[in-house]
């Protein structure tokens, strides 16, 4: 898994609550057997027009000053719905390494750690005033600080953040969760002795 | 000290808690499906990995197969594939598989406990968010992502961290004609569509008690449209009464020893929980949805919102709800038109829930107003039993179309699909935009509300419905 430490990137603001994952990428996509090429179908039906390939013009991520962005901005319950892992794959294949919201969905939060993306929560007050200066400057960055849990604002401001030590942990090294249990494979056998499942 | 359930069953599945990590945990059951699988298997592969207990994995097809003639090969070269693959994963692997032939096939969270695969005290994990559906039988169930499903198949655990509890305890006694569909679209309602973000839900309460194993199934199924990963309810003599006999009950053991193992599973009296919530029956009304999410839910008849009364982000998502359904504000949930009818799903796709149906329908014709209504049995077996109690025949002479089991238009992944502008009674569990077909709107009822709109060809108060 990719190591995630510190990420400096463009910020696209993504101004909606309960973006589920029909929204992030819609089910039609879901019969691929491949882990990557979903770029082009992250949040597809708000992305393009009827047919699907001109970009729609009053989807704000679609104007060029939000290209290349890597950091998505958005509101409360982020990625509720289904267990999809496709959600997170679609956004780490479009570019966002990270995802600051109020509040995420439980499943989409561990998915995103399991491919090496940071889902960072903050106040809704803080997020709700990103908005409007993310929108107010061309090119608006923000800098990850995964180490030390801060995000750090063009003036240099900082905005802290909180996360599960084993979590962060994982993110940092790119540990592959698999490879972690397996050193336990030990324990496995004896819980299965003692239960009588072996 | 007094434990409840989701503690005991913590407890007995701790395989280690290693320092500064998540704890593991043994899984006792793993579902997998054709549509979150793929990559898992294919990961495995890639890293030289093998599946440690595929005695302790059952397979099913279900999102992506027709509900229309089996026998004829899958049309979509992608949905072909995938269906494929599943099953030559499941071969390679030795994984027992309910392919779209086999008699035992459904629709995951129907044949599980169908086939006496989830018992209560189990710990299950399947690829899919609906998996919260196991918990009806006091077992702990959630879904998972792809690469928990590889982290599973490869250790049959899974790295979690201890929930916090909240107990939904609904007093009181169930009103004529208000279902499981209700209560659980009732209880959405009030903690919202992130209420149970963080928590484990055990159901509890005089009406959860009243309710069947398919009702039970049935409020479970939605634990997670409150945004609980896991909701349950403690087992008793209707959960061992379910499963007495079914094809995978262990039969090594002596039964009544096994059946006071489960009831002793329940939540001992005393017991606490982090929070709790109160809702009383009495004052629960047949629920229909109005807006894009399980949480935009009122009674039947309720009134879309007026934004003028709402503020900040409720009037945000109110005003863009509204707009993506098409509705006015203020409008009577009784005087919007369907033109679509889908009955069936992981929600509402039980014997139970098609013998409520058809009693609706019984002696009705669908209105002609509507372009399609659809009635898909959950599994086979569903289906069998409702073709040997004569429910195909009432449904079919009432111009309902009666297909083979599968999810269907729940998520509408195979041909089963509605078009821009369709509105549509739905008995699934998910609103979304374009969750049924982009541009699509969907109301989320109970079943037999979906059959009296159907007929209607509008919303109606099943209360008041006149049964033959
Ligand atoms: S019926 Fe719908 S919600 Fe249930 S498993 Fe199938 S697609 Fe998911």
């Amino acid at each position: 898994m990719q190591a995630f430490t510190t990420l400096k990137g463009i910020v696209a603001p993504l101004e909606a609550l309960n973006v589920d994952t029909d929204q992030i990428i819609p089910k039609q996509f879901l019969k691929r057997i491949e882990r990557s090429g979903y770029e082009d179908m992250l949040f597809y039906d708000w992305r393009y027009e009827g047919d699907g390939k001109t970009p729609n013009p009053d989807f704000e991520m679609n104007a060029p000053r939000y290209q290349g962005a890597s950091i998505l901005l958005t509101k409360d319950n982020f990625g509720c719905g289904s267990s999809r892992e496709h959600a997170p794959w679609a956004l780490d294949n479009y570019g966002f390494r990270c995802i600051i919201a109020p509040s995420f969905a439980d499943i989409f939060y561990n998915n995103c750690f399991n491919n090496g993306m940071l889902p960072i929560v903050v106040d809704t007050d803080v997020v709700d005033g990103l908005f409007p200066e993310v929108r107010a400057t061309e090119g608006y960055s923000l800098e990850i600080d995964l180490p030390n849990q801060k995000i750090v604002k063009p003036d240099g401001s900082t905005i802290a953040f909180e996360l599960n030590p084993f979590l962060k942990e994982r993110l940092l090294n790119g540990w592959d969760q698999i490879g972690l249990t397996l050193r336990h494979d030990d324990d496995i056998t004896a819980y299965e002795k003692k239960r009588g499942i072996a | 000290m007094a434990r409840n359930i989701y503690e005991k069953i913590w407890d007995a599945h701790v395989v280690a808690e290693p320092e500064g990590q998540d704890t593991i945990l043994y899984i006792d059951r793993h579902y997998v499906h054709e549509v979150t699988s793929p990559q898992a298997f294919e990961g495995l592969r890639l890293n030289g990995r093998k599946v440690r207990r595929p005695d302790l994995t059952f397979a099913t097809m279900d999102h992506n197969i027709p509900t229309t003639d089996r026998s004829i090969p899958i049309q979509d070269p992608l949905s072909k594939q995938q269906v494929e693959t599943l099953k030559a994963n499941c071969e390679e692997v030795g994984i027992t598989c309910f392919d779209m032939h086999d008699r035992r096939n459904g629709i995951v969270h129907v044949t599980g406990p169908e086939q006496g695969l989830t018992t209560p005290g189990m710990t299950i994990v399947c690829g899919d968010s609906h998996t919260s559906t196991h918990g009806a039988f006091g077992a702990l169930a959630h879904g998972i992502g792809t690469s928990e499903v590889e982290h599973v198949l490869a250790t049959q655990t899974l790295l979690q961290k201890r929930s916090k509890t909240m107990e939904v305890r609904v007093n009181g006694t169930l009103p004529v004609g208000v279902t499981a569909k209700d209560i659980t679209l009732a209880i959405i309602g009030k903690i919202g569509t992130a209420g149970g973000t963080g928590y484990v839900i055990e159901y509890t309460g005089e009406a959860i008690r009243s309710l069947s194993m398919e009702g039970r199934m049935t409020v479970c199924n939605m634990s997670i449209e409150g945004g609980a990963r896991a909701g349950l309810i403690s087992p008793d003599q209707k959960t061992v009464d379910y499963l007495k006999g079914r094809p995978f009950i262990p039969t090594d053991r002596d039964w009544d020893e096994l059946a006071a193992e489960w009831l002793a599973l329940a939540s001992d009296e005393g017991c606490t929980y982090d929070v709790l919530v109160e809702l009383d029956a009495a004052e629960i009304q047949p629920q229909v949805t109005w807006g894009t999410s399980p949480g935009m839910v009122k009674g039947v008849n309720d009134k879309t919102p007026v934004l003028a009364e709402l503020e900040g982000n409720e009037k945000l998502s109110t005003a863009s709800a509204l707009k993506y359904m098409d509705l006015a504000e203020g409008l009577p949930l009784t005087e919007i038109k369907i033109n679509k009818m889908f009955l069936g799903s992981c929600t509402n796709g039980r014997i139970e829930d098609l013998r409520a149906a058809a009693s609706v329908a019984k002696g009705y014709k669908v209105n002609p107003s509507l372009d399609q209504a659809l009635v898909v049995p959950g599994s086979y077996e569903v289906k069998k039993a409702a073709e040997a109690e004569g429910l195909d025949q009432i449904f079919k002479d009432a111009g309902f179309e009666w297909r083979e089991p599968g999810c269907s238009m729940c998520l509408a992944m195979n041909d089963d699909i509605l078009q821009p502008g369709d509105r549509c009674a739905s008995t699934s569990n998910r609103n979304f935009e374009g969750r049924q077909g982009k541009g699509s709107r969907t109301h989320l009822v109970s079943p037999a509300m979906a059959v009296a709109a159907a007929i209607e060809g509008h919303f109606v108060d099943i209360r008041e419905w006149k049964f033959n």
